[in-house]
């Protein structure tokens, strides 16, 4: 967080979520939209069946110039194997090998800089501490100024094809440079709610013009954080300050698929050893309570006998699943699907079971080969 | 002849002879976005002014309903358990929570009327 100050910032597209009528709350040092008039279901509904709109400037990217794969110092990821054209997932790992934060690296195809971005409320600490590591080797120059677009859904391809050449040819977590609405952009084929779709990175000063124009198309909605918070969970993504922290390291996660193979054989991250070695004491599972209540962020987990086997991470409702749904961290004795739980919601014990995430598939646009 | 009242707490109370109806108000049921679940008391209760009540959530979070006035449960709304959303579609009317018998009269004529919940509204 940007606790420094109490004047919040504000995206580029500011007086675009006013004029749509979104309604503004702070989020992460930010004045950000929670939703817009259509409301927290609806937005959620359309993003799965035609497309949304996010806005996401206030997630921090920058750009890594040097010896992009010393980065391979701060994060388990492999970084020296990412090929030209390809995005990648991967963890920001403390001294102590806990999540300092999770973040997205791409490699433009023909240059030499990786893009990266990482999340808002830990964006100036993540560049500060990159650089502090990899002095003298590699530099992350902040590029807070830039504008983060999502367009997400079943229809982003059909949408976003009709302002930017060659989106549609692209598969899951291929990244180009292109031009959207006539504005040079980044264009990756990834995203945060599990369904089809894009990453568009701009110049600030274009993001009005291309957030218009993908606007304009009949299919695309604006949708603000909380309908980004309800596809997230459903999706069974990780939301960092909540599911993960530094207190958590990538195996308790269930993020060990961040690692890259040559990085688990040779265990040559921070803690390497003991978090490939296994056998931690808590997992994070996704939880489906019985009955219609949604259990909150924060609530206790109990074994069938009462005993407190943990807490909830993220919960709430899920507009797709119809239901309610929860992820948290349980002893790894209660982790495998359909063990019976209780949710402690308002002192009162709700009957759920440990569920496989994604709790609604993920409808990524994989590559065929 | 039939009385509205409104609480600080943004639920609206109808008082029809020695029977009350509660809800929230179209203002609560706005602020709170789409409401998903809702938990309503058993006939029988007894609930003391400004006591829990009810549950209510939207996918945003969960809030509590205090009983506006003192009274014994007549009827809880069971239809909002499986239709939540008629909390957002009629607040006012199809979306009502609980009636309450033996209200206490004393409490309900210092909760706000109309005009005053208005202001108050207003004001926020």
């Amino acid at each position: 967080m940007n606790a420094a100050t109490d004047t919040l910032l504000r995206t580029p597209l500011y007086a675009l979520h006013l004029e749509l009528g979104g309604k503004m709350v702070p989020f992460a040092g930010y004045e950000m939209p929670v939703q817009y008039p259509a409301g927290i279901l609806k937005e959620h509904l359309h993003t799965r069946a035609q497309a949304g709109l996010f806005d996401v400037s206030h997630m921090g990217q920058g750009f890594l110039s040097g010896d992009g794969n010393a980065l391979e110092r701060v994060t388990p990821a492999d970084v020296a194997g990412l090929k030209p054209g390809m995005q990648r997932y991967g963890l920001l790992l403390t001294p102590d090998g806990t999540i300092r934060d999770d973040f997205m690296f791409s490699r433009l195809a023909g240059e030499d800089d990786l893009y990266l971005v990482v999340n808002a409320g830990t964006k100036e600490g993540d560049f500060a501490y990159i650089n502090e590591t990899l002095k003298g080797t590699a530099q992350v120059t902040p590029r807070f100024d830039r504008a983060l677009l999502a367009l997400q859904g079943p229809a982003a391809e059909a949408v976003l094809a009709r302002h930017a050449p060659g989106v549609a040819a692209l598969t899951f977590m291929q990244v180009i440079r292109t031009t959207v609405a006539g504005a040079p952009a980044i264009v990756s084929r990834t995203g945060y709610t599990g369904e089809d779709g894009y990453e568009i990175s701009i110049e600030g000063a274009d993001a009005e013009k291309v957030a218009r124009a993908l606007l304009g198309e009949a299919e695309v909605l604006p949708i603000g954080l909380g309908a980004r918070d309800s596809l997230r969970l459903e999706a069974g993504l990780c939301l960092y300050g909540h599911d993960i922290d530094d207190s958590i390291n990538p195996a308790e996660a269930g993020l060990l698929w961040s690692i890259g193979k040559r990085r688990k054989e040779a265990r040559d991250f921070p803690d390497g050893e003991r978090i490939m070695a296994g056998g931690f004491a808590k997992k994070l599972v996704g939880i489906l309570p019985e009955g219609r209540a949604p259990a909150r962020e924060g609530a206790e987990i109990a074994d069938k006998s009462g005993r407190v086997i943990g807490k909830v991470t993220s919960g709430g409702f899920g507009p797709s699943l119809n239901a309610p749904l929860a992820m948290g961290y349980v002893e790894t004795a209660f982790a495998a699907p359909g063990t019976p739980l209780d949710l402690m919601v308002r002192g009162k014990p709700l009957p759920a079971a440990v569920a496989p995430m994604p709790f609604v598939p993920h409808k990524y646009r994989r590559s065929k080969i | 002849m039939s009385e509205v009242r409104y609480t600080d707490q943004h639920e609206w109370i109808r008082l029809d002879g020695d029977e009350a109806t509660v809800g929230i108000t179209k203002y609560a049921a706005e602020s709170l976005g789409d409401v998903v679940f809702v938990e309503v008391p058993a006939s029988g209760k007894a609930l003391t002014a400004g006591g829990e009540a009810a549950v209510v959530e939207s996918v945003k979070a969960a809030s509590d309903i205090y009983a506006p006035v003192s009274g014994t449960v007549s009827a809880g709304n069971g239809a909002l358990e499986k239709e939540p959303s008629k909390v957002n579609d009629d607040p006012e009317g199809e979306g009502w929570f609980f009636k309450l018998t033996g209200v206490n009269k004393d409490e309900f004529g210092k909760l706000m009327d109309a005009a005053a919940y208005a202001k108050f509204v207003e004001s926020l």
